[in-house]
């Protein structure tokens, strides 16, 4: 499979770490986003026609959304069956629920910090305020989980794709002025998810364990 | 304000990244700018009553300087060698003061903890004794570094020990010298302007010069922005944000001679906004 991929962005980064996770092989194809705007070139568009990045060319389409391409990875490489338990509806609406949230991040967190880190247009002001908002709910949530004894997002002992989508975007927040500082079990679950077997940093993350295997650029 | 910033030049925009339809609002110094390229292809800088400020196009950016410029934009020898690959490597916003910016870049001591596998790595992260001199028009020359790296650059492939330069030509530009890769006794060039906007927020621009051993600008971007992110939250746990560089406001080692020079430095030429303990007359000597 071959990934289009940005490094910086929170996006790209979730398809690496869940490919890592399930020990996926990702042909890497680093595009010059900024300030280069690749991504907007007749030639890119013409492989990803969203111009979204990341892009995974999965053999038999390319995926523009970075969610399509966590649930591909998930559905098709995860013997296991724990990142995307297909044959368990409930759990499958609670993970869209989260990707949907994590959509969410990305819009508010995420502009925030791209407008922080190369200018993009952003209303910053409203941007953290809904970051804000989001990350309480997400503090509540992983709150009432720790008492009920539920570590991950989504109910039962392994961590999803859920918790993947969330994750990226609640790791890199704090680069666009969005504090964790209040928010401790969501800083407990950051830990809890760094410190998945497998988990790999991105530039900005630092590992759990700093004694870790470095990661690499490709 | 410090007039020795007020009347430099400084690095407002990648030239080579505006576009006509897209203005850029930033500041300078705490004072809001827009920059923007008109129809015809020339580059206007304007305050927020639309009045003009002092501009240039030059290596690839938008400089401005605010008040009266005491000196030209300084000139980079590299450009003029035929062999080069040059690229701006983009410009990211850090919540830091330039100073720390400029700081962090001639530190040695963290090239094998923050950048480890690449810069350098564990444990082999002592720095080795080097030079710290004056430059004869001020400034700071650090030279005679030494350090193994596992991956220096976009197109090495191999580790091998790397031999460092630094200088600090003007208060907020330092450029970085490194042996190249593929001619390992000609230097691959860095340079990188930390635009103050404001006393804890600054914009990092870069400008590579490299031997053109047939890497792309792409690939240059992509590592050197790739080293840079790993900088970024070191730098924005920094406490304070502002620079100290009174005395007995921080504790240096052996290691931060280059950033002790430059610390003093920025003292001598009377360098306050973004720094801390200044009133102190800087670190002793």
């Amino acid at each position: 499979m071959i990934l289009y991929d940005y490094p910086p962005l929170a996006e790209c980064y979730a398809v690496r770490l869940l490919a890592a996770l399930l020990d996926v092989p990702l042909e890497i194809r680093s595009l010059d986003y900024y300030p280069g705007r690749e991504h907007e070139t007749d030639e890119y568009l013409d492989i990803a026609p969203l111009g979204s990045v990341p892009a995974l060319d999965t053999g038999t389409a390319v995926l523009g959304d970075w969610q399509a391409a966590l649930i591909h990875l998930a559905a098709h490489h995860d013997a296991t069956g724990q990142w995307l338990p297909l044959g368990d509806p409930d759990r499958l609406v609670a993970i869209h629920e989260w990707l949907a949230v994590a959509r969410a991040l990305a819009h508010s967190a995420g502009v925030a910090r791209l407008h922080e880190l190369i200018g993009q247009p952003a209303v910053i002001e409203r941007c953290r305020t809904e970051a804000h908002r989001l990350l309480r709910h997400l503090e509540r949530h992983l709150w009432f989980g720790e008492r009920a004894g539920r570590r991950w997002l989504v109910e039962g002992e392994q961590p999803t794709i859920a918790d993947i989508a969330v994750f990226v975007q609640v790791i890199l927040c704090e680069e666009g002025g969005v504090s964790r500082l209040d928010y401790p079990a969501v800083r407990r679950w950051i830990d809890s998810v760094r410190g998945i077997r497998g988990f790999v940093v991105t530039s900005g993350v630092l590992p759990l364990d700093p004694t870790a295997p470095v990661h690499t650029l490709a | 304000m410090d007039p020795i910033l007020w009347n430099d030049w400084h690095v407002v925009a990648d030239a080579t990244a505006l576009q006509c339809d897209r203005p850029i609002t930033t500041r300078l110094l705490g004072v809001p700018l827009t920059v923007s390229r008109d129809a015809q292809g020339a580059v206007h800088v304007v305050g927020t009553d639309g009045s003009p400020i002092v501009s240039d196009v030059r290596h690839g950016f938008v400089w401005a300087c605010l008040g009266k410029p005491a000196r030209p934009i300084l000139s980079i020898a590299e450009l003029a060698e035929p062999d080069r690959c040059v690229t701006t490597a983009g410009s990211f916003g850090v919540h830091v003061s330039a100073g720390r910016v400029i700081e962090n870049f001639l530190d040695l001591g963290h090239l094998g903890h923050v950048h480890a596998g690449y810069l350098g790595q564990e444990p082999q992260t002592a720095v080795e004794p080097y030079e710290v001199a004056r430059l004869p028009d001020g400034g700071v020359h650090a030279s005679g570094c030494k350090v193994f790296q596992p991956v220096s650059s976009p197109t090495a492939q191999s580790g091998f020990v790397v031999e460092y330069q630094y200088k600090v030509e003007r208060a907020l530009t330092a450029s970085l010298y490194k042996s190249s890769f593929s001619q390992p006794d000609r230097f691959d060039v860095i340079y990188l302007f930390a635009q103050p906007l404001d006393e804890e927020h600054a914009i990092a621009h870069v400008l590579e010069i490299f031997i053109d051993d047939g890497v792309s600008p792409a690939a240059l971007r992509a590592f050197q922005q790739f080293i840079f992110l790993q900088d970024k939250p070191i730098l924005e746990n920094q406490i304070p944000k502002r620079l100290p560089i009174g005395q007995r406001m921080e504790m240096p080692v052996l290691a931060d001679k280059t950033s002790v020079a430059y610390r003093r430095w920025l003292a001598e030429l009377g360098v306050t906004y973004g720094t801390v303990g200044a009133h102190d007359g800087g670190l002793p000597a």
